[in-house]
């Protein structure tokens, strides 16, 4: 129930209060998503979408962060067969 | 697709399994909260894979699992009536009331529609003047904005033939009323990223600290879960008991406020019962007195109506925990996806039904 999905915004429509509409691409197919949460999105964000609402704008700077922290570990000498293996 | 796949990468994967496995000294029980992670773990074999130290229990996030008989059958007398368009997420139709589903009322011409948002149901109120348009309000934090937007929506528009079936739970009171019980197995939580990207993290905080526990904010797909299971171990090995945030691509500290602020507005803190546990005090959303007009329960008069369980069905111990789906003398033979005792074998996020279909037992 608590599923949300990552989308990219494609185009913005509407300024009335509470109408703020985006055409959202999930993976091909296109969906219009209330963006009324998010005023910060803009055309090319991606948005984590759940029932027909954007609930967050996807932070691309920490996107990385679950391959990053296996890199510090790996530096910290905490996965040492995971440095063999590669 | 982007942000999906390759938070999927098996390499990855197995460098965090392996760095699980060296990282963990004694044994451990952790809970998943919601059943979108339950999924995910049951569905890619990630609890079969994990050091045997290592059990996971599956919590209480999953709102179809946790809505109470009483509602299902409030539901379904609304639902029966000549007039009405009865509107719900998919997953509640198949949930047993005391007597029949709402899909049964389908079946014998009650005009029960599955949308997809209930901004949908709204569309509907405005397209037939002449019926009465509800919709099934079901889910936790991260679905409370979208039906905030639709009662609000409804309220400014003086759109008068919506109304909402309220059944909104809340995540922080379940865990407390988890870590409060006698018969409580769980040393760490990994909380639900959806529910924190609404909330923000602050009401985690005083139940790490009163409870002892580490609570770390974990996302949805197979990498996120392992990260978040490692950063829980770390902590429950160095002895530390934080709230730690895994799933920083969407859940920011403070959450989103614009969200939160319609959630008050529309909607205060009740208590809820929950299916199998009972009630549990504050634990769930009712509308404001603003909005009351809004509230189906009022508009159709079906406050007095309860239900009982099924006394064969056991989701109130797994709901909690203290048994797997496994355990039932039920499962996967009274009790099935196609003819359910339970609502936990019902929805995709249950924990019967992910063990149903994922599983060979």
């Amino acid at each position: 129930m608590c599923l949300a999905i990552p989308g990219k915004i494609m185009s913005i429509s509407g300024n009335e209060p509470f109408q703020k509409i985006g055409k959202v691409n999930f993976g091909g197919i296109i969906k219009e998503v209330n963006l009324v949460y998010v005023p910060e999105a803009k055309v090319d964000d991606y948005v984590i979408v759940h029932v027909g609402f954007a609930i967050s704008t996807l932070d691309e700077s920490e996107a990385n962060r679950v391959f990053e922290y296996l890199k510090e570990m790996d530096e910290l000498g905490e996965l040492d067969q995971g440095d063999a293996e590669n | 697709m982007k942000y999906i796949d390759e938070y999927r990468d098996a390499e990855a994967a197995k460098r965090y399994f392996i760095a699980i496995t060296e990282l963990i000294t004694k044994p451990w029980t952790i809970m998943e909260i919601c059943g979108g992670q339950t999924h995910s773990i049951v569905k890619f074999g990630i609890d079969e894979m994990l050091p045997p130290e290592i059990t996971l229990v599956h919590g209480p996030g999953c709102p179809v699992c946790v809505t109470p008989v009483e509602l299902i059958n409030k539901a379904i007398e609304i639902a029966s009536k000549p007039d009405v368009i009865f509107c719900s997420f998919g997953d509640m139709l198949r949930v047993p009331g005391t007597d029949k589903d709402l899909l049964s009322i389908k079946a014998s011409g009650g005009d029960v529609r599955i949308v997809y948002s209930p901004m949908d149901a709204l569309s509907l109120a405005r397209k037939y003047p002449d019926k009465e348009v509800v919709f099934f309000a079901v889910g936790f934090e991260t679905t409370a904005p979208a039906n905030a937007m639709a009662v609000f929506q409804a309220k400014e528009q003086a759109i008068k033939n919506f109304s909402i079936l309220v059944s909104h739970v809340l995540v922080p009171p379940a865990m407390e009323a988890l870590l409060s019980s006698p018969h409580n197995l769980v040393q760490g939580f990994l909380a639900a990223g959806h529910v924190c990207t609404v909330m923000g993290l602050e009401e985690y905080f005083p139940i790490a600290k009163k409870y002892n526990v580490p609570i770390v904010v974990t996302g949805f797909e197979p990498l996120d879960i392992l990260q978040g299971i490692y950063m829980c171990i770390k902590q429950l090995e160095e002895g530390r008991t934080d709230v730690e945030n895994q799933y920083t691509r969407s859940v920011r500290q403070e959450g989103n406020r614009p969200a939160q602020e319609l959630i008050k507005k529309v909607f205060k803190v009740v208590n809820r019962k929950w299916r199998g546990v009972g009630e549990i005090s504050r634990s769930g959303l009712g509308l404001q007195d603003y909005f009351i007009e809004y509230d189906a329960e009022r508009k159709f008069n079906v406050s007095n109506i309860v239900g009982e369980e099924s006394p064969e069905c056991i989701a109130g111990l797994i709901l909690q925990g203290l048994k797997k789906p496994h355990e039932c003398s039920a499962f996967g033979t009274k009790c099935t996806p196609e003819k359910p005792l339970g609502a936990p074998m019902v929805s995709t996020e249950g924990a019967c039904a992910a063990y149903y279909r994922y599983r060979k037992i």
